[in-house]
């Protein structure tokens, strides 16, 4: 277990090393000059000049990426090239916010999804399984800005029953946290269906039907915790899609979280911004895979860990 | 970084200043305003740094404006030049020496008084290379700015502390526009001890001698001013408190307007939901509009076959129906015929530009060897109008038989490829046009018509450079004297005419402001689209249900 741990870890480190590579060759290969972008239309090639050397990004690649690395390492992710504050703050200030909405996401995804895959299953055959799970591939497939401005349209424009946009109270969350959730949830109804219908089958099922308990009973006591595991230990993998939806929906809502932060980022090449941003989220699913799996044996004893 | 500084009505606002000397802070109070009361405005984008030095996009620009105040600034709602700090000035006959007088009793918001070594300190700190002010190169005029922006000198040679109420600038040389520069955002007076205790988080935690002083920051989500009550100019500001909610798409702060919640939605109506707006009535009430120093054109690279030939970029001149492509984004502009809009001084108002004429077109290109026109690409920015313009403007050229292909880019990728001498034969400038960041005539021209911008890198995409008009440029910028103002205006209206004739530009048009605003706001109309201060005037504003 140990040695596993060990190897994981140190794994995930050379993930996160690759993806701060290859982000910042990127943005260093990106045809927009930062610098140019800092220092406006009315600033004289000296201004630029001074500022590209306060910088350092006269410095060659090489030089820029070690210093940007061993700066990181004491948890220093640089200065905003735009806002002029420093990453860290910046994307720590942000960071309540998009847990929040990751938590409200997963309820949403989870409570949709698992009951959605329950009842199909149940139903399995039955116009009301084809039904849902034409639903559900719908939630799956539907662009979340659109499913995002068709909420907030109808529930907040229309029917004034949640605020339009914005942060602070439950009621702000709802629907953000039903767009994120949309999604997740087809892809759970769809695991937990199959999952359920799996179980359905065993024989200690057919026994426990067998001994005439009620059909609730073998349902939600013997069928549903053995269904459910599988799908659950799925969440750590989720963050990987919550880390894309967020900067669609929090855009969308005004949730101050760091998909926010992303977006306006890119559109300003703040490069400081995307490249802390993108490691973050990096490093939010290099955890969530690593937990999913260490939480896997535990969940199903014949999973081993080697 | 998007500027501004728009428009009214002043036309040799400079002119009419130099000679004055005395404020006329007092008389610029509203005798209706009421006082207290607090408003919200929105914003899509987070606010960047509230460091005069730094700040340079159209959102901090007058935030920092009420937080903040220069040596000069401009009467409300207008281009007028008046002195702010500076109670008096005097310009020495050979224009070169500029002596401003300041104002006792003002004081910064942590208490202490302001005096002239502040002035001082916050020009050598703006200049200073280790600041990374894009505005150092305003202050170029100013006597020892190349060993302090080298990094030879720690402070400017040319101001000097003649008392704590007196401060001197020696130019190099002189420079017509200093008493604008002297009214920018990088000449704004700041507290050296508050500066050095938060180091490159002043911007965070701004602290000047402004109307207003900053309440709370909370990153992300909202900015609160609060009314400064020790502010040096009685019975300003009105408002009590203003709340700047950040994060806010322009759409949704227009349903939030309409359903009474915020006051002012800082991003403007949204293009999709403009003809709605203004086909109510009720809605169209309040909403004010405005001129801007703005001009939208498409550039044509000078260096470039075939718009290497005169005759190619005139007939470019002629294809482009303007009043078309004005319809495709509402009617929101006025067609343009030269570089500098209406409402700057220096505008030719004789000048009657290239007419719309296919066939007059057609004619010059044939007789530049393209009777059956050319192959060529025309970039344009990727957010919304600016591709359909671009390809209204497509369809104009085809009309005359250049085969254009866009190239519909993010901001960064067209304004790189404008920088590049091989970058780009044609550029549509929608979303990053030119905007004066003061109102006088040269703004116009240095960066983006002038030789200087024409180097990689730089904004004068068209890469027309022109050493005869960059010498009558420095000429112009030498006439100080108020008296010559007029004279001064008519030189920069030939240079402007010299340039249509070589037509590096086809100028499209000049954009206009739409402010709107909840009903309980009150104030001019010329409040709410106030050249300087965008999107309104925070200082001289007010609200109606209070008292």
């Amino acid at each position: 277990m140990i040695a596993y741990l060990g190897r994981r870890l140190i794994q995930s480190l050379l993930i996160l090393l690759g993806v701060s590579l290859i982000t910042f060759a990127l943005l260093y290969l990106l045809p927009a000059d930062p610098v140019r972008q800092i220092a406006g239309r009315s600033a004289t090639p000296q201004t630029v000049e001074n500022i590209r050397q306060q910088l350092g990004l006269d410095q060659p690649f090489v030089v820029q990426y070690w210093h940007y690395l061993t700066r990181l390492v004491s948890g220093d992710l640089g200065r905003s090239y735009i806002q002029r504050s420093e990453v860290t703050e910046l994307i720590v200030s942000r960071l309540p916010a998009s847990l929040l909405l990751m938590v409200g996401a997963i309820l949403c995804e989870l409570l949709i999804g698992l009951s959605m895959g329950l009842i199909a299953a149940v139903k399995r055959g039955t116009a009301t399984d084809q039904t849902l799970m034409v639903a559900s591939f719908v939630g799956v497939s539907a662009p979340q800005f659109v499913v995002g401005l068709l909420l907030l349209y109808v529930f907040a424009v229309r029917l004034s029953w949640f605020p339009i946009g914005g942060y602070g109270t439950w009621r702000h969350l709802v629907l953000p946290s039903l767009t994120m959730g949309i999604l997740g949830a087809g892809w759970y109804a769809r695991m937990m269906r199959s999952s359920m219908i799996d179980v359905l089958r065993q024989d200690y099922v057919r026994t426990a039907r067998a001994k005439g308990l009620a059909r609730g009973a073998i349902i939600f006591r013997h069928a549903l915790p053995n269904a459910i595991l599988p799908v659950i230990a799925m969440i750590g993998i989720d963050i990987g899609i919550f880390m894309g939806g967020i900067v669609v929906v929090e855009s969308v809502f005004g949730w101050p979280g760091i998909g926010q932060l992303a977006w306006q980022a890119i559109q300003r090449v703040d490069i400081p911004i995307i490249m802390g941003v993108t490691l973050v989220s990096a490093f939010a699913i290099v955890l969530g895979n690593l937990l999913a799996d260490i939480i896997a044996p535990f969940i199903d004893p014949r999973i081993k860990l080697r | 970084m998007k500027r501004f500084l728009a428009t009214t009505v002043a036309a040799s606002a400079l002119a009419l200043m130099l000679g004055m000397a005395s404020a006329r802070a007092e008389d610029t109070i509203d005798p209706n305003a009421k006082q207290g009361g607090a408003i919200t405005i929105t914003y899509k984008d987070d606010v960047a740094t509230l460091d005069p030095a730094i700040g340079y996009d159209w959102q901090n620009w007058s935030m920092i404006k009420s937080l903040f105040d220069g040596l000069m600034d401009y009467e409300p709602g207008t281009t007028n030049l008046k002195s702010d700090l500076a109670e008096s000035y005097e310009i020495s006959p050979d224009g070169k020496t500029f002596t401003f007088k300041l104002r006792h009793g003002v004081k910064f918001h942590n208490g202490r008084e302001m005096t002239a070594d502040d002035v001082k300190y916050s020009l050598d700190r703006v200049t200073n290379p280790k600041t990374q002010s894009p505005g150092a190169g305003f202050f170029g005029s100013i006597k020892g700015y190349d060993d302090v922006a080298a990094g030879k000198a720690e402070s400017l040679s040319g101001v000097t502390v003649v008392d704590p109420y007196t401060v001197k600038f020696e130019l190099t040389r002189p420079d017509a526009t200093f008493l604008h520069v002297m009214a920018i955002n990088f000449s704004h007076v700041v507290p050296k001890e508050e500066v050095e205790k938060y180091g490159a988080d002043f911007g965070k935690h701004p602290v000047g001698t402004g109307a207003f002083k900053l309440a709370e920051w909370t990153l992300g989500q909202r900015i609160v001013f609060e009314r400064n009550a020790d502010y040096w100019h009685k019975g300003l500001p009105h408002l009590d408190k203003i709340t700047f909610e950040i994060g806010q798409e322009p759409i949704v702060a227009l349903l939030r307007l309409q359903k009474g919640e915020i006051d002012v939605p800082g991003d403007g109506i949204p293009p999709a939901k403009f003809q709605e707006v203004m086909a109510d009535p009720e809605q169209k009430a309040r909403v004010v509009e405005g001129g801007q120093l703005h001009t939208g054109y498409v550039t044509m690279n000078t260096t470039m076959a075939p718009f290497d030939n005169v005759k190619v970029r005139q007939a470019v001149n002629m294809a482009i129906n303007k009043a078309r492509v004005i319809q495709i984004i509402n009617g929101r502009a006025v067609p343009a015929n030269q570089p500098l809009p209406p409402s700057m001084p220096g505008y030719d108002k004789e000048y009657k530009g290239y007419p719309y004429d296919v066939a007059k077109a057609k004619a010059l290109l044939a007789e530049a060897g393209h009777p059956d026109g050319f192959d060529t690409q025309l970039f344009a920015m990727n957010t919304d109008p600016n591709p359909r313009i671009a390809q209204a403007i497509q369809q104009d050229l085809a009309a005359i038989g250049i085969k254009a292909s866009i190239q519909s880019l993010a901001q960064a990728n067209v304004i790189a490829a404008g920088g590049d001498k091989a970058g780009a034969p044609m550029i549509w400038s929608g979303g990053m046009a030119w905007i004066a960041d003061f109102p006088d005539p040269s703004n116009f021209y240095g960066p983006i018509l002038g030789c200087a911008g024409a180097v990689p890198g730089g904004w004068n995409w068209s890469w027309y450079c022109n050493k005869d008009l960059d010498a009558k440029a420095a000429e112009a910028d030498s006439v100080v004297d108020p008296a010559k103002a007029v004279e001064r205006g008519k030189m920069w209206s030939a240079i402007y005419d010299k340039i249509m004739e070589d037509a590096p530009w086809a100028p499209v048009f000049n954009e206009q402001r739409f402010t709107m605003k909840s009903a309980r706001m009150g104030g001019a109309d010329n409040l709410y689209v106030d050249p300087v201060h965008i999107p309104i005037n925070y200082d001289n504003v007010y609200v109606k249900d209070v008292q």
